[in-house]
């Protein structure tokens, strides 16, 4: 009796023993190749669906001594929870500039050996020495692009559309999504009340949230990437969301348009790729990152992906219509009003998140 | 000695359990009494639930209700089980058990494509000229997936003690000149009451912590508090917060059951 | 009032077998919308197939959920012979441990594993990876045992001491009196409680949801994550595929069920 409680015991020594190491054992996969993790945001990467390059692939059949597992994440806040939440190996992120500025700020990001990622020259100046990351340590850039308004020009008539009042406009109610994120939420509703989009200011946070609540009996659902399948079977009609998302929808419904509300300003993002200090495989990390700067690679994708590219080079294996399209790559002068998120505090960023979390459920 | 050999064996259950349900509570409580950014010792996310008791209050309504739902509509069907011969009986069950094995996302998913505006519902009144109806999004649409997502757990285990009953006791009912009805309320229902009282806490439970069927079924208010726990650990960034949320969840799950069992609402009566 | 009954009971199995029915259709439909029916095909199946990855999910899935109910229900029966010869006052408390998974909400089980899990590896043991199959495992475990236990010490309780006695008269040991004897007596437990087990693991969203990290996903939770996105049918197909499975593996199970009740009947 007594070596059968002694098995027992042991075996759940075992299971806590090993625990704690797996660590160790989850880097290198059984047949002896290097596992990266990769954590993008949801359809934000070409997967070989409608003809086009399956990024993933390529870059396992160039490299076969590594594995790509791939997971996705909704917004910022999502994937820095999940890293700050602690326990997890990601090797590769994709976040926004004002989260590259926030992970930089506390510690979270590993320098980038760009020697390491050749293709950094083609990246071209106006995206090197952003705010976000001034001396270039820390990022490269992935895609940028503008926050506007997808619409359905079937219900929506065009004299209503004339600024970010829409997403406020009675008269859909119920018919309009929104955000589910407080940065991006909070970004429009300054801009409604012409207050900076990066406003730390108690009053204006306060207003802002004010004007959210005044928004929420007309939303439909607050939500992201659910917004594809929402507005192309036409359940929902108005939506502010990226507008690289918003070739995919309409080529599905041609009835969707986009605007970009010029005079009362938007938010003007660049997405970009950091490795995180939680990575295990920083040298792996390097040549994922140096492979999606490659100019072919990157036109491939970004054809699919339907966001800004950050390397001029790209263009020219692009397809013609997508360089040319005025919602993907804007005039300089549509562009004039754009702003960037930049890096706020922990403690109103955490403020906004509270004020939000008090929007949803008032 | 032989008596002494076998109680050890109890010994790595307690451990384990203590290790994995003990413990676990109790890093929570620390959570919960620790700011976000600092770690130090603070009240401040205790104080803060009391924003929250209206989410509470909702959650428990909606599960109270759902709950009460299933009762009525659970309780003829097991009751119809109970009284089909073996083999009909083992069928019907298996068709209880079968939806509880499928994932319950793709099947709420599946109300989704049913009630939505541009839904299948909506679609066939279009089709026959009615006008279309506001189904989704709506109180009943959130009530009717907690329904359909744990009529199941009401089920099985009121059949459970339905079929338990002893025959002879409702006859003698009879032969002493109760109605059918009077026979139910008499004999019946009284000895069902077991499997009552479980299926409800059954049903309560995870009804009243769920973050799918809101966020899928319900409008933009109908958030629970499920939905705010999920959204503090997930994408708030305030474990803290949520784990004193939780904590407060789980009092609240077992005052319930608490008081369910008070009642005579038997644990064992669950297991088939 | 019995015609009542039966029609209600007819009412609700629709009631339950509807959406099922609608992925059903979904699965074979052109288009990828639940709600329009644009042609019948069998290419969201070939889709499926030719999806490695979540091909490999549903084996994650099974590997986590045919170990774990696995583990618990050994671990499990060994444990009721424990609990059962305990003191009357310390198998209460015994009893009320396990009862804590089985009432708690799930979403807090989940959370607090998952704050241990880092709290322990991340913050005591310096481990970066502190959320893997080992954690999830272990999560999964936790939640399965109370289902074996409270299957099989029913089973224990209602058995007949004195069977054991005469097996130790007999001359066995204590170890051979529990598997010559006891296990026969309390196997219908032990097969429902691993069944349960399995069923609650293989099913289970939101403990997993909370407690994995990057590197071992099991199905429901990734599936959670593609109804965020534009959901591709070939989710669908899987669905369809997974309830054939089920539907047969029950009727066999009834069928095998029905048999050997029937052979005790003869004798």
């Amino acid at each position: 009796m007594k070596k059968v409680f002694a098995l027992i015991l042991a075996a759940a020594m075992t299971a806590m023993v090993l625990s704690g190491c797996g660590g160790q054992e989850a880097v290198q996969s059984s047949n002896g190749k290097t596992t990266l993790n990769v954590y993008n945001w949801g359809q934000y990467i070409a997967d070989g669906s409608d003809d086009s390059l399956d990024i993933i692939a390529a870059f396992e059949e160039k490299y076969p001594h590594i594995d790509i597992n791939y997971s996705t994440f909704d917004s910022n806040e999502i994937m820095y929870s999940k890293l700050s939440n602690g326990g997890i190996t990601v090797d590769v992120i994709f976040p926004s500039d004002y989260m590259v500025a926030r992970l930089i700020e506390e510690g979270m990001l590993l320098e980038i050996n760009y020697d390491n990622i050749p293709n950094y020259q083609y990246i071209d100046e106006e995206f090197r020495n952003t705010a976000y990351d001034p001396e270039n340590r820390y990022s490269v850039p992935y895609t940028w692009g503008t926050v506007g308004i997808i619409y359905n020009s079937n219900y929506v008539d065009e004299e209503d559309v004339t600024g970010w009042e829409l997403l406020w406009n009675e008269k859909y109610n119920d018919k309009i999504l929104m955000f589910d994120n407080s940065r991006d939420a909070f970004g429009i509703a300054a801009l409604l009340q012409g207050y900076d989009i990066n406003t730390t200011d108690e009053a204006e946070l306060v207003a802002c949230a004010e004007a959210l609540a005044e928004q929420k009996p007309y939303v439909q659902q607050y939500v992201m990437d659910q917004i594809y399948d929402l507005m192309e079977n036409e359940e929902a009609w108005i939506a502010p969301y990226y507008a690289g998302d918003y070739a995919i929808m309409a080529e599905e419904n041609e009835a969707l348009e986009f605007y970009l509300p010029q005079e009362q300003g938007f938010n003007l993002f660049i997405d970009a790729m950091c490795i995180p200090t939680c990575c295990q495989e920083k040298e792996a990390a390097e040549l994922f990152i140096n492979f999606l700067c490659d100019p072919e690679i990157a036109a491939a994708n970004m054809d699919w992906v339907g966001y800004g590219v950050p390397l001029s080079e790209a263009k020219n294996y692009m397809d013609p219509e997508t360089v040319e399209d005025p919602v993907a790559y804007p005039s300089d002068e549509a562009l004039a009003n754009g702003t960037s998120y930049d890096y706020l505090p922990p403690e109103i960023t955490r403020h906004v998140e509270s004020l939000f979390m008090k929007v949803r459920i008032s | 000695m032989k008596k002494n050999n076998s109680i050890l064996l109890s010994t790595p259950y307690i451990l384990w359990m203590v290790a994995f349900t003990l413990i676990p509570l109790g890093v929570v409580g620390y959570y919960a009494l620790t700011d976000p950014d600092t770690g130090v010792f603070t009240w401040s996310n205790i104080r803060e639930l009391g924003t929250y008791l209206p989410v509470f209050g909702q959650s428990i309504m909606y599960s109270l209700v759902s709950a009460l739902i299933c009762l009525i509509l659970g309780y003829p069907v097991a009751y119809y089980i109970a009284h089909r011969g073996a083999v009909m009986q083992k069928i019907l069950y298996m068709l209880v058990m079968l939806p509880m094995c499928m994932s319950f996302l793709l099947r709420t998913l599946a109300w989704v494509g049913l009630l939505q505006d541009t839904g299948i519902i909506n679609n066939l009144l279009a089709a026959v000229g009615l006008p279309r109806l506001q189904l989704i999004r709506t109180p009943a649409a959130v009530v009717l997936g907690m329904v359909y997502n744990y009529l199941p757990y009401m089920i099985l285990p009121l059949y459970s003690t339905i079929v338990k009953i002893d025959h002879r006791l409702i006859e003698a009912a009879e032969d002493l000149g109760c109605t059918p009805a009077e026979t139910f309320r008499k004999v019946t229902l009284p000895l069902s009451m077991p499997g009552i009282l479980s299926g409800l806490t059954m049903v309560f439970v995870p009804a009243v912590s769920t973050f799918y069927i809101s966020q899928k079924l319900g409008g933009a208010d109908t958030v629970l508090i499920g939905d705010v726990i999920e959204r503090l650990y997930k994408q708030g960034n305030n474990a803290n917060l949520g784990a004193a949320l939780s904590l407060l969840l789980m009092i609240l799950v077992f005052v319930c059951t608490g008081i369910m069992n008070r009642l005579g609402g038997d644990e064992e009566a669950v297991v088939v | 009032m019995k015609k009542a009954n039966k029609i209600i009971t007819i009412a609700i199995f629709i009631f339950l077998y509807i959406p099922m029915l609608v992925l059903i259709v979904g699965s074979f439909n052109e288009g990828k919308s639940l709600a329009r029916f644009d042609g019948f095909t069998f290419e969201q199946y070939a889709e499926l197939f030719r999806d490695p990855d979540l091909l490999a999910l549903l084996g994650n899935s099974l590997i986590i959920s045919i170990l774990a109910s696995l583990i618990a229900t050994v671990f499990g029966t060994f444990s009721c012979v424990g609990i059962n010869s305990l003191k009357p006052r310390m198998r209460n408390t015994v009893m009320s441990l396990t009862n804590i998974p089985m009432t708690n909400p799930d979403i807090v089980t989940g959370i607090s594993l998952s704050l241990l899990f880092v709290f322990v590896g991340t913050k005591m043991l310096g481990q970066r990876n502190s959320l893997t199959f080992w954690t999830l495992l272990i999560a999964h475990i936790t939640f399965d045992l109370p289902y074996v236990i409270l299957n099989v010490m029913p089973k224990l309780q209602q058995m007949d001491r004195s069977l054991v006695d005469a097996a130790m008269d007999l001359g066995c040991t204590p170890i051979e009196s529990f598997f010559k004897v006891t296990i026969h007596e309390i196997m219908p437990g032990i097969v429902a409680g691993a069944i349960m087990a399995f069923t609650m693991s293989l099913d289970d969203f939101v403990i997993s949801y909370f407690v994995t990290g990057m590197d071992f996903v099991t199905l429901p939770v990734e599936i959670y994550s593609y109804t965020k996105k534009p959901i591709p049918p070939k989710i669908y197909a899987m669905f369809t595929l997974l309830f054939l499975l089920i539907l047969v593996l029950m009727i066999t199970m009834n069928l095998l069920q029905l048999k050997s009740e029937k052979k005790k009947a003869r004798g």
